[in-house]
């Protein structure tokens, strides 16, 4: 294998690890605040389910929720699906999976408001969609950067976790390089790889922990 | 019922409980246009539950309230406690304003923001009229050049101010106070009790609920004293406080003298 070859291979890795870390995001942020409002609810059938799903998507590890979603829709429906399958899957199981976490992060930090914020709100007149909108879900925000980077750190290393239904993502591709070159380096171009990612992360949330510095309560 | 002043809140028989603790018992209290009223009591007594059920953030479960003789709440034919539909609810919102104890100002917003944001985003008010208001405002609190503070920045005193003016930003008929001075350190509360009573020379209509007894009796028309849920005895500032009838609200005026 040329060292060209092996650079591209690992390439291709990195863009596709990075395609499920940004995918994943997107996906998740906004379910996990749907979750949330659901795990809230004041229709008690509605926040129990939540509740369970959350408990499951916690309780078991991600690796197992990554096989049932690939293998799920043969074994239960018979349906056969694509070889694209793979990263499709991939991405349906991270993002239930993220969402769970960051519903309870979001609820968390929701809780943790002083009524008087709701309070005040209403008696202004702010609606409700306005009062989460304006008032609640910005302080919420700066409340929970802290846990959002720690479990983002988390997804960049999870990622890996793809390998399993070999999506082609960096950690799948070093490991094929590793095993057809016989040394190390492919896999310590791979940590390079997530460490640099995640000290990027990092700098990027600490930056926006900066943005929200400007009061406090 | 008086000839000339508009009556702009009615409380009628009003009963609230948590729980099995009935906090409000058989309440009625009516507040006209231009008026002053205090309400005095200890702690537990149910002043603050009577204001919050005033201003919509508890539900009355029994008795009528009405705003400008609309009735807002009142009993079903079947004797349930109804409320009005929640657009009327919202429009009526902007009849009242509430001071809080604690203040609850918007932390992440700056002092102009917090004033400006409700008449511009509830309100639909021309931006540049609402802070037209809004700096005449601040000149009136004694806040000029804080526009750009955050609440963060400002002594308890100054950022109370501003929940005043906050509240007085959306034009209320009538502006409630719970306890505006009691989250601050005594030196603090004159420039509040100053403002209060500004706001008395220029009759705004008010209901205070405070503990500062020589400024209720100042600047009231009419003090009310509860304990237990109950009125116990209302009447003029002046009469109630010097010449108290009932032997619980002597005994709270003693208590208090100490």
């Amino acid at each position: 294998m040329s060292l060209e070859t092996i650079i591209g291979l690992l390439a291709w890795g990195a863009w596709t690890s990075v395609q499920i870390f940004f995918f994943t995001l997107i996906g998740s942020l906004p379910l996990g605040l749907v979750v949330a409002f659901g795990r809230m609810s004041k229709f008690t059938p509605l926040r129990w389910l939540v509740r369970f799903y959350i408990s499951v998507m916690r309780g078991t590890p991600l690796i197992l929720q990554l096989f049932i979603v690939y293998f799920g829709p043969f074994y239960l429906f018979g349906v056969q699906m694509g070889q694209d399958y793979r990263f499709t899957a991939t991405l349906i199981a991270f993002i239930l999976n993220y969402a769970a976490y960051f519903a309870e992060i979001y609820r968390s930090g929701i809780e943790s408001l002083p009524r008087g914020q709701y309070e005040a709100a209403a008696v202004l007149g702010y609606s409700r969609a306005q009062t989460f909108m304006r008032i609640i879900f910005p302080q919420v925000f700066k409340r929970i950067i802290p846990p959002l980077t720690n479990e983002v750190i988390t997804l960049v290393k999870d990622t890996a976790l793809a390998f399993t239904l070999g999506v082609a993502e960096m950690f799948t591709q070093a490991r094929a390089i590793v095993s057809s070159q016989g040394n190390l380096i492919a896999f310590l171009i791979a940590g390079v790889f997530y460490y640099t990612f995640n000290a990027l992360v990092a700098f990027l949330m600490e930056r926006v922990e900066k943005a929200f510095a400007y009061y406090h309560e | 019922m008086s000839n000339t002043r508009a009556n702009i809140l009615s409380i009628e028989q009003a009963r609230k409980s948590f729980g099995d603790t009935e906090v409000l018992h058989n309440i009625s209290l009516s507040v006209d246009a231009g008026e002053v009223v205090a309400i005095i009591g200890p702690s537990g007594s149910g002043k603050s539950t009577l204001l919050r059920c005033a201003t919509l953030l508890e539900r009355l479960d029994g008795g009528c309230l009405r705003y400008d003789g609309e009735a807002i709440a009142a009993p079903d034919e079947r004797g349930h406690m109804a409320y009005a539909p929640a657009k009327i609810l919202q429009a009526v919102r902007m009849k009242f304003g509430l001071v809080f104890q604690d203040f609850n100002l918007f932390p992440h917003f700056s002092v102009m923001k917090n004033i400006t944001d409700p008449p511009i985003q509830v309100q639909k008010r021309p931006k540049d009229e609402v802070f037209a208001e809004a700096e005449a405002l601040l000149k009136k609190m004694g806040l000029e050049g804080k526009d750009a503070a955050l609440p963060c920045e400002l002594s308890g005193g100054q950022q109370q101010r501003v929940s005043i003016a906050r509240a007085l930003a959306l034009k209320p008929e009538i502006l409630y106070f719970d306890e505006p001075t009691s989250a601050l350190d005594p030196e603090l509360t004159g420039e509040i009790l100053r403002v209060i009573r500004s706001l008395a020379a220029e009759h705004m209509t008010m209901v205070i609920v405070t503990h500062e007894m020589s400024f209720a009796r100042e600047v009231a028309d009419r003090i009310i004293f509860m304990d237990g849920g109950v009125i116990i005895e209302q009447g003029s500032a002046k009469e109630l406080v010097d010449h108290p009838r009932h032997e619980r609200l002597r005994a709270f005026l003693n208590k208090l003298d100490t």
